[in-house]
């Protein structure tokens, strides 16, 4: 893998080609009514929306897979953190929650962390007894983070719990929250990296996994922070609302004159804003990625990827280079959490399946070839609309395929467990393009 | 009186329930162990080889109580648990031909070896999805307890109760049975030895004329059969869910990792480390402290860490372990 990635240069002519294959699928998904496709130029965009935020995420994965090799199994985590940005930045502060506990909870968490912060120096200073001298650092830390914590929590938890009992945002532009996001991401990543980088390949995939988890599992548990599962609603957003647009008579006049109902039109107008800001943004993380990868500091990256020994013995921090670019692939997935979110309107933790947010990731970027920003982009918007589209095209081909079965209990279990054919199908897509064609649909150049 | 009430209190409720967990994060971690010692790939796809073969196990317990055969006080999963090791041995078997020999022949990185195993387990979690769906299960039959609490204060004329399930009982025995199997294998048979010789050093064995297919093979039965039942005294002890089993992956790496990642003794040590943090961390010990110091009244609950956060025990051992002694315990393969 690590030799014939360079191998031979693929023709120019392939990724326009895939790209304009991409765009006729989405325009038959927007003009065709027929068994295939919904013929509704929503759906189409919603799908369109969704894929581009996936390739964002791609994009942070395709960064630290394709140029560095780091497995990173723990993508859900870090786009739910940059999930909680929005949340926490752009929605109206709650009133009353700052003065009951938000001040001694945030000396709590400055305490938590300091206590981390003191043992490692104590750790790093120290030589005899050092072991008790940590330990008891921590034991204090914890219990004066606990005194501190736990009533600060009730407080904001009992503030008005049916509406909001959270901590609240600060009522700031939504956009601002997006880079927040990248940040939150970021510092996450930072921690992880610090401990599992440097040890075997296999370490950092098993501690992103955890931290994936436990992650999801405080946005679940942590009412104060963002409701826990009672969600959060009505995260603003940076496009015009749906309603205002169809009260106002010139949009009205507009959209008849294309031939579209107020409502249509209304929703398709909003997709397409988002879909602008979604475009530029992700424009301008290709073009710094693609600016990097072209710079000293690019070439360095992929030949420490490519023979570690050889660049370490040329001088190189193989360990500080992988850090870094660990935290600024994790500030991009953060950032697509964010803009997840807002698009959404909506926090809803328990909808952060390891298997969607992480896996099919993945699946994306090995599909679009990794260590290419524009194959994990090519990839993500195909993998997400098959992925959709599976959901309708699955339990139709089974009903095709089971036509001849008698009816029975044999034939009501395979149409009922269709659903499920939609991971069998993406484990083989990804089990398949990894082996006969590792280097994807648009190959590294 | 109240040290007793301590005591029992104590064991009913951290002790035995780490125990039976315990022992089957160590069946579990066992399998990653040897995969890693013979494959030298972590298998993230274990969790749902669990799943499958406990998935399989289900079916065969229904059709074995559809036909009226039971084992009277002994759940009927355990007749049912040979079905369940040979399928998800064949699957096993089936995915290192399709999948993972062609990346050993080429002796690539290991991660890719992880990537291609992250494949598998999609695939074995909708065989498993496909199989039984996604609904939890509870498949336990036979009598519930070995001794209730009704019976142990009565017996003991204690206020504290102390329930021992028939489940937690199987678990402890099975596991020790299929720990002396296992070692037996490895340090007595020849098969065994052409193991351990071929996981510490590969080109050496296959120089002295070690068939690598045949212990790849062996090594690949082995796993499937201790996930087989490890995930079905797991779903009998708690209930079948096949989320559970993708989640309880971590605790299993952890164990692995804390004992020594290649170590099979490590990996049994580590799983009890495991899942005694686990639940010593989760349980809220007020009551205990109500028999040991009753003129204290403390605030909350003297829970360090609420039950939602377990598999953060497991993150933090792990760290700490990478920490301080990335190879484990018990000193396990570095590279």
């Amino acid at each position: 893998m690590s030799t014939n990635r360079q191998a031979d240069r693929a023709s120019p002519w392939r990724a326009p080609i895939l790209f304009a294959l991409l765009a006729v699928l989405f325009v038959m998904e927007g003009t065709m009514r027929n068994a295939m496709f919904s013929g509704s130029w929503n759906t189409a965009l919603g799908i369109l929306n969704m894929g581009l935020i996936s390739a964002i995420t791609a994009l942070g994965v395709n960064m630290q897979w394709g140029y560095a090799g780091l497995f990173n199994v723990g993508v859900v985590g870090f786009l739910a953190l940059g999930g909680v940005a929005p949340v926490l930045i752009a929605t109206q502060p709650v009133p009353g929650a700052w003065s009951t506990g938000g001040v001694r909870l945030l000396i709590a968490l400055a305490v938590g962390l300091g206590t981390l912060a003191l043992a490692a120096q104590a750790w790093k200073l120290l030589r005899a007894g050092r072991g008790l001298v940590v330990l008891m650092i921590l034991i204090t830390g914890f219990v004066v983070y606990r005194w501190l914590f736990d009533p600060a929590v009730l407080a904001i938890e009992g503030n008005n719990p049916s509406r909001h009992g959270n901590i609240g945002g600060l009522g700031l532009p939504v956009l601002l929250s997006w880079l927040v996001g990248g940040a939150f991401a970021a510092a996450a990543a930072w921690a992880v990296g610090k401990v599992a980088l440097g040890l075997r390949s296999d370490y950092l995939a098993i501690a992103t996994l955890g931290i994936g988890e436990i992650i999801v599992a405080v946005l679940k548990n942590e009412d104060w922070l963002a409701r826990g599962v009672k969600n959060v609603t009505s995260i603003p957003r940076p496009v015009p609302y749906e309603i205002d647009l169809q009260n106002n008579p010139e949009f009205v006049a507009f959209a008849h004159s294309w031939g579209f109902s107020a409502a249509e039109a209304s929703g398709i107008w909003v997709k397409i804003c988002y879909m602008l800001l979604f475009l530029v943004v992700l424009l301008a993380i290709i073009l710094l990625a693609e600016l990097a990868l072209k710079s000293p500091w690019g070439r360095m990256m992929r030949a420490i990827r490519d023979n570690e020994t050889a660049a370490e013995a040329m001088g190189k921090d193989v360990t500080a280079r992988h850090l870094q670019i660990f935290v600024l692939g994790s500030a991009v997935i953060g950032i697509a959490g964010a803009m997840m979110i807002t698009q959404d309107g909506l926090m809803a933790p328990v909808g952060y399946n390891p298997l969607r947010y992480t896996f099919l990731i993945w699946v994306m970027v090995i599909v679009g070839g990794s260590g290419n920003n524009w194959g994990a982009v090519l990839g993500a918007v195909l993998i997400w609309f098959l992925w959709i589209k599976a959901e309708v095209w699955g339990p139709a081909l089974i009903a095709f395929l089971t036509a001849p079965l008698p009816d029975g209990g044999l034939k009501a279990h395979l149409l009922e467990s269709a659903a499920h054919m939609r991971f069998i199908a993406m484990g083989l897509v990804l089990l398949l393009v990894l082996r006969f064609a590792p280097r994807g649909l648009v190959p590294e150049q | 009186m109240d040290i007793l009430n301590a005591v029992v209190a104590i064991l009913n409720f951290v002790v035995i329930p780490a125990a039976a967990y315990g022992a089957q994060l160590a069946l579990g971690a066992l399998g990653v162990t040897l995969i890693y010692g013979i494959l030298r790939f972590s298998n993230f796809a274990h969790g749902d080889t669990m799943a499958f073969g406990t998935a399989v196990t289900i079916l065969a317990t229904w059709g074995l109580q559809g036909l009226g055969i039971s084992m009277g006080p002994l759940p009927t999963a355990l007749l049912a648990l040979p079905v369940g090791i040979a399928a998800t041995a064949a699957l096993a078997l089936v995915t290192d031909r399709a999948v993972y020999r062609f990346y050993r022949v080429q002796r690539v990185a290991p991660i890719i070896l992880v990537m291609a195993s992250v494949g598998v387990m999609f695939l074995m979690n909708g065989l498993t999805r496909l199989l039984i769906g996604v609904d939890e299960q509870r498949f336990a039959d036979g009598a519930r307890f070995v001794i209730d609490v009704r019976t142990f204060r009565e017996m003991t004329g204690l206020t504290e109760g102390l329930a021992f399930k028939t489940t937690q009982a199987l678990t402890l025995v099975i596991a020790v049975l299929v720990v002396w199997a296992l070692f037996w294998f490895l340090n007595r048979t020849k098969s065994g030895k052409a193991m351990r010789a071929y996981s510490d050093n590969e080109d050496l064995a296959l120089l002295s004329g070690i068939d690598p297919d045949k212990v790849v093979r062996m090594t690949w039965i082995i796993a499937a059969g201790l996930a087989t039942i490890a995930g079905v005294l797991y779903g009998l002890d708690k209930a079948f869910k096949p989320f559970n089993y993708f989640q309880i992956l971590l605790p299993i790496f952890a164990a692995a990792i804390v004992g020594g990642l290649g170590n099979p003794i490590g990996a049994i040590a580590g799983g009890f480390v495991v899942a005694f943090s686990e639940v010593a961390i989760t349980y809220p010990w007020l009551k205990i402290a109500g028999y040991l110091f009753p003129a204290w009244q403390p605030e909350g609950l003297l829970q360090l860490l609420g039950t939602e956060y377990k598999f953060a025990v497991s993150f933090v051992i792990l760290i700490v372990v990478l920490l301080f002694r990335p190879t484990g315990l018990f000193r396990g393969k570095s590279v």
